[in-house]
């Protein structure tokens, strides 16, 4: 539905969008994650033909943006990260000027109803949109960019500044238009990419960095490494012992106390279920373990180790789709990587700072 | 284009700037008109029709100032800019609309010649008089309120030019107006100079100066081509300014 082939965009002499090349098929939900400025809004832009490219190609659904922008423009339905609404017009005529401004050739009053029924603004369409709230307005916004039954849909940080449960029917409702529409969405918040879409891709300093269907993403993050122990026994032994044992990365006493029992966190090696050998470890020892707590790798982490990942490296490695073979592992691999860098890092710290923990 | 023209000709009407400006426009007109005309006992228009074109200077930025400075600060733009329209069409939407407004408060302001022609058909009585004519030119008048809204067209245009350079309707208006105030100036200042090639080229590109042929009744094609190339040159470059936003 959406093909892009190496996009740049320059700003003068600073690169926004570095060659990213990607596709998009028919009804399937996307994500772009990113920091600011990471280049999302910028690749939205050029795709609604709201921007120029610098170089490259893109098109929606086989319609060239910059050679036919009248017709690529009516596949497209745009919702800008701040909704473009005429603040002194009813819902109703905002809507119409939509109607009207596309040249939408289904039946008008049909068709505004239905969309309005979609986004759940019926009981407003009279009302002036000044009036109305951040939520609802962004709701019109939304119709706004439904109207014409555009094949693809772009949403840009739609559910800002709403509150948690305006986000979730906002979330729910683009779930729903995945099943008709094509939907990218860019964001910078995690959750909701895990919750909405199907694909995730995550953009730093104008590349793609990753890109990965959600479950797969949603695999690495089940896929726990860390956890916190609870262990009765002399808390620089048990740390020390803990520190020596196979598959174990990286361990920390905490400060937290549960009677005579210490609290640790302890990384494991990837690959490796440390959790038996544990148990067993600390009862040949003659300590009660007497907590273990799975913590979870949020998608924040996988997100900060890409990111940084991609930015320590000169030329960072781009798993596009189309390098089938990679991904998965490659994703994991890469996070993986990052991850044990980190825990050399605060390994290192530690030993700096605390010298006598180690003996 | 047309969804454009049709939403901008609601907004100046769901706005309080369309109803001060036509009232405002209605009002001067009908004020001008009187104390020019009936008050000082003549059916002579000349000077009503420089004095309101020398008003239009300042009611005109009152139209455009907002159409593209307000949608670039409440980002509306975005809508217009990535909806199946070009970006002539939206420039000329906005464009036609004003000049709609303006087109019509123009002729609204026609009733102001009603008294004036009660006034000569009544000092006439029934009496044909051979070698003088009693009342006003109505050639002149047609001139001059085509010749009027020549000059209106391209005073819109240059209000909508400068309205897309700018995000702040305020700053838009006061600098179209000191635009059109500079364009008017050349042709007073024009008069006052003795030396002959200088005013020569003054009258040229005076936008006054080419009113005189329709104040005098005269269909002056030059003049009309001077007017719409205005418009043509300021369309194009509002134009330009969106072109090169977007390749910037």
């Amino acid at each position: 539905m959406i093909q892009i082939e190496h996009l740049v965009k320059n700003y003068g002499s600073n690169c926004a969008v570095d060659d990213i090349s990607l596709s998009i098929g028919e009804g399937e939900i996307v994500g772009f994650l990113g920091p600011n400025g990471a280049g999302k809004s910028t690749t939205m832009n050029i795709l609604t033909g709201y921007l120029s490219s610098t170089a490259g190609r893109v098109s929606v659904a086989g319609i060239d943006v910059l050679g036919d922008p009248l017709n690529a423009k009516k596949q497209i339905g745009y919702l800008p990260e701040q909704p473009p609404l005429y603040l002194d017009m009813t819902v109703d005529e905002y809507l119409s000027f939509n109607y009207e401004l596309k040249g939408c050739k289904l039946p008008r009053e049909a068709h505004i109803g239905e969309v309005c029924e979609v986004v759940r603004i019926g009981d407003v369409r009279k009302r002036v949109i000044k009036n109305l709230s951040k939520g609802y307005r962004q709701r019109v916004g939304i119709a706004g960019a439904l109207i014409g039954s555009p094949k693809v849909i772009i949403f840009d940080e739609p559910t800002v500044g709403l509150d948690p449960k305006q986000i979730i029917e906002i979330r729910n409702l683009i779930r729903s238009l995945g099943k008709d529409h094509t939907v990218i969405l860019s964001t910078h918040i995690l959750q909701e990419v895990q919750a909405v879409c199907d694909r995730i891709i995550i953009i730093n300093k104008g590349r793609i960095v990753a890109d990965e269907k959600t479950e797969n993403i949603t695999r690495v993050i089940e896929n726990n490494r860390r956890f916190n122990a609870k262990i009765c026994g002399p808390q620089n032994q048990v740390l020390s012992t803990l520190k020596d044992m196979q598959g174990i990365v990286y361990a920390e006493a905490l400060a937290e106390k549960d009677g005579d029992a210490t609290t640790y966190m302890i990384e494991s090696a990837p690959g490796v279920d440390i959790r038996k050998k544990l148990f067993f470890t600390l009862a040949d020892r003659g300590w009660a373990l007497i907590g273990l707590e799975a913590l979870g790798l949020s998608l924040e982490d996988i997100f900060i180790t890409v990111v940084n990942k991609s930015e320590e490296d000169d030329t960072p490695t781009r798993y596009t789709r189309r390098s089938k073979a990679k991904p998965r592992t490659a994703l994991e691999a890469q996070v993986a990587e990052g991850l044990v860098a980190e825990a050399d890092k605060k390994r290192e710290e530690n030993s700096a700072l605390a010298p006598e923990d180690e003996e | 284009m047309f969804a454009i023209y049709k939403k901008e000709l609601r907004s100046f009407f769901i706005t309080p700037i369309g109803y001060v400006y036509t009232g405002a426009f209605l009002g001067l007109a009908a004020l001008i008109c009187c104390y020019t005309t009936i008050l000082s006992s003549s059916y002579d228009t000349t000077s009503y029709f420089t004095i309101m074109m020398f008003a239009m200077g300042i009611l005109i930025p009152l139209l455009t100032m907002r159409l593209f400075a307000e949608e670039k600060k409440l980002r509306t733009e975005q809508l217009l800019l990535t909806a199946p329209v070009t970006i002539t069409g939206m420039v000329m939407g906005k464009f036609l609309a004003a000049l709609t407004v303006f087109g019509g408060s123009l002729l609204v302001s026609c009733i102001n010649f009603i008294p004036i022609y009660t006034t000569a058909a009544a000092e006439r009585g029934n009496q044909t008089y051979e070698f003088y004519h009693i009342g006003p030119v109505t050639g002149q008048l047609i001139g001059n309120l085509v010749g009027l809204l020549l000059i209106g067209a391209a005073f819109i245009a240059l209000g909508t030019f400068i309205s897309a350079l700018t995000e702040n309707q305020l700053a838009a208006a006061v600098i179209t107006i000191s635009v059109i105030a500079l364009m008017l100036g050349l042709g007073l200042v024009n008069s006052l100079i003795d030396v002959y090639w200088i005013r020569a080229v003054l009258s040229w590109i005076s936008i006054y100066s080419r009113f005189g042929n329709f104040q005098n009744g005269l269909f002056d094609f030059a003049a009309i081509l001077y007017y719409a190339s205005i418009c043509f040159v300021f369309v194009f470059l509002t134009v330009r300014v969106y072109e090169k936003r977007r390749w910037n």
